[in-house]
């Protein structure tokens, strides 16, 4: 079964934008190699799912299904996929760079004696795949030399999801063989821990902050230049993490995405975590101390400077202009 | 319990990176190092567990002499010994390379418990653990939050995106990774810091692990990163810039 891979993610009987962008980014990669690009969804009941995707796909739709894949397990999906990629080795797998994903893709490889390449923001020539290191401060171009089949999970937002010309894509299932002793883990409902009761998404203005902060005696400050700016207080996760601000005001993967037509970022680096949940923002202003730090990559407008002087001086204009 | 953790040495956070002459790496000399956000995280969910239900916290960590402040440092938080993997090749190695570095110096110490952080803040792989697992044949969770030891196994809470959670059972031996942020890190005390130098460190080699330099993947080339956007930084004073960007908030943005 040669040719491009795509693994789609289902999350409570739809499949997200990322999934979609894989499905692009796979696309892309097979047209550029000249290989077939085909679909795999896995679980259980994914019958109208798989014919959502089939008018999406080009190639093949498999459904991996199994009952003991209803709920999201790493040692079934491993094991299923396993399975499936062992029955005919292909060229390439890609999948979406999820919290998911980032569970089990690597046992997977690793079982298939194969490295992930995680969290691809690009694809080149060879072809080469770039990734981010050291925070997103450099970029990493790699290859894989050797033989077997190649895996790949794609950033979010890193490839534009479009609706492909529908080829009416065959559907067919493929059933791994399980066993529920193999299922070593107990997964329970996921949750959230309290009621949100700060709507980020819905913003139109955010000034956000970050370690550059360095105490929570700090935040007044910055909390004075949101209050200026009639704009939602917002802070990346370390934040969060030393209990400064409630975690529902984080923004990144694992708080809210957001896209306001203002998002200012104080004393934030850009970490890719981060970066994932603002960077659909109309406008980006940073203030760093840092003239290489990352979020000045995705700022339209830029402060190198200390936040200690440089928000306080805002908090000013911004008061004189609103006057 | 005993309980194993894989800690690694990175570069600072805000230390200044350059590119090395190859291309394919950062230049090494004069930089400062530090333990993983992440694996501190790790570290400190093993002593937390070691407190409530006794046993013993073994830290593994591979990389080139330098690693041993980090190592010394961990020992001087709590851990009780500690295995280094001597080998300076590790940006080089894959995902892979590097777990079975680990996989072989962990087996033959059968942890009830393998505890490792969830991504490193260099080359950001986020597999070690997942990978880890798999070579030992044991279950695993990741990007918990929070690890407790029950009759049956461990009751974990793992973090899922956007504000959701999820907790999970699972028997021992297992592989957990541990996210930043799940509690509140220890510092050293003078005592342990006193104490950590009379603790074990074993030093290993790849070549006495049977582990060769192999790469499945290989890392060509590292570059700065092309801007996504035209930045337009505002120059001048702090009060200058501040006017500038009001100017630009009020007529290009038309927020103000």
């Amino acid at each position: 079964m040669t040719g491009v891979w795509i693994v789609l993610e289902q999350r409570e009987g739809s499949i997200g934008r990322i999934s979609w962008e894989a499905l692009a980014a796979g696309q892309q990669l097979a047209a550029q190699l000249n290989l077939t690009a085909n679909a795999v969804l896995i679980g259980s009941q994914t019958e109208s799912l798989a014919a959502e995707v089939a008018a999406r796909a080009s190639g093949k739709v498999v459904r991996v299904e199994h009952p003991l894949l209803a709920a999201y397990t790493a040692d079934g999906f491993s094991l299923a996929l396993e399975q499936f990629f062992r029955a005919d080795a292909p060229d390439y797998v890609v999948f979406p760079h999820t919290y998911q994903v980032r569970d089990y893709a690597p046992a997977l490889a690793a079982r298939l004696g194969q490295v992930l390449i995680g969290d691809v923001t690009g694809i080149g020539e060879g072809p080469v795949f770039t990734r981010q290191l050291l925070q997103g401060r450099l970029n990493g171009s790699y290859r894989h030399p050797g033989s077997g089949p190649c895996f790949i999970s794609v950033q979010s937002g890193a490839f534009r999801a479009e609706p492909v010309a529908p080829d009416a894509a065959e559907v067919s299932v493929f059933t791994p063989v399980l066993d529920a002793a193999q299922i070593r883990t107990k997964p329970g409902t996921p949750f959230r821990d309290s009621a949100q009761t700060v709507d980020l998404g819905s913003a139109s203005l955010i000034v956000s902050v970050g370690r550059g902060i360095k105490d929570a005696e700090n935040l007044p400050l910055v909390q004075d230049l949101a209050t200026a700016l009639g704009a939602e207080l917002a802070a990346s996760r370390p934040i969060c993490d030393n209990g400064w601000l409630p975690m529902e005001r984080q923004v990144g993967s694992s708080g809210q995405t957001v896209s306001p037509k203002l998002y200012v970022a104080v004393g934030i680096s850009g970490a890719i975590q981060h970066l994932v949940g603002m960077k659909g923002s109309q406008c980006v202003v940073a203030i760093n101390k840092d003239p290489d730090a990352p979020i000045f990559e995705v700022a339209d407008y830029g402060i190198v400077g200390d936040l200690f002087d440089v928000v306080p001086a805002l908090t000013e204009a911004v008061k004189a202009a609103k006057q | 319990m005993k309980i194993i953790v894989a800690i690694k040495q990175v570069p600072e956070r805000d230390a200044q990176v350059r590119i090395n002459a190859a291309g394919k790496w950062i230049e090494e000399t004069d930089l400062q190092w530090a333990m993983n956000e992440s694996d501190a995280y790790a570290l400190e969910e093993a002593l937390q567990l070691k407190e409530k239900g006794g046993g013993e916290v073994v830290v593994v960590s591979a990389g080139p002499e330098r690693v041993g402040s980090t190592i010394r440092e961990a020992l001087a938080k709590g851990a009780d010994r500690a295995i280094h993997i001597d080998c300076d090749d590790l940006a080089q190695r894959d995902a892979l390379s590097v777990a079975r570095l680990l996989a072989e110096a962990i087996k033959p110490e059968s942890p009830d418990l393998v505890l490792t952080g969830l991504q490193s803040d260099d080359l950001g792989y986020g597999q070690t653990g997942v990978i880890l697992a798999a070579l030992l044949e044991l279950p695993h969770a990741s990007l918990l939050l929070h690890v407790e030891q029950t009759s049956t196994g461990l009751h974990v809470k793992r973090e899922l995106e956007e504000g959701w959670f999820q907790n999970i059972e699972l028997p021992t031996p297992a592989v957990l990774t541990i996210q930043s942020g799940g509690s509140k890190l220890r510092y050293a005390t003078l005592m342990g810091i006193k104490r950590a130098k009379t603790k074990e460190v074993r030093r290993v080699t790849p070549a006495e692990l049977g582990v060769p330099p192999s790469a499945v993947v290989v890392l060509d080339r590292i570059a700065q990163p092309q801007k996504q956007k035209s930045t337009q930084i505002l120059p001048g004073s702090p009060k200058e810039a501040a006017a500038a960007l009001v100017e630009k908030l009020k007529f290009e943005v038309r927020v103000l």
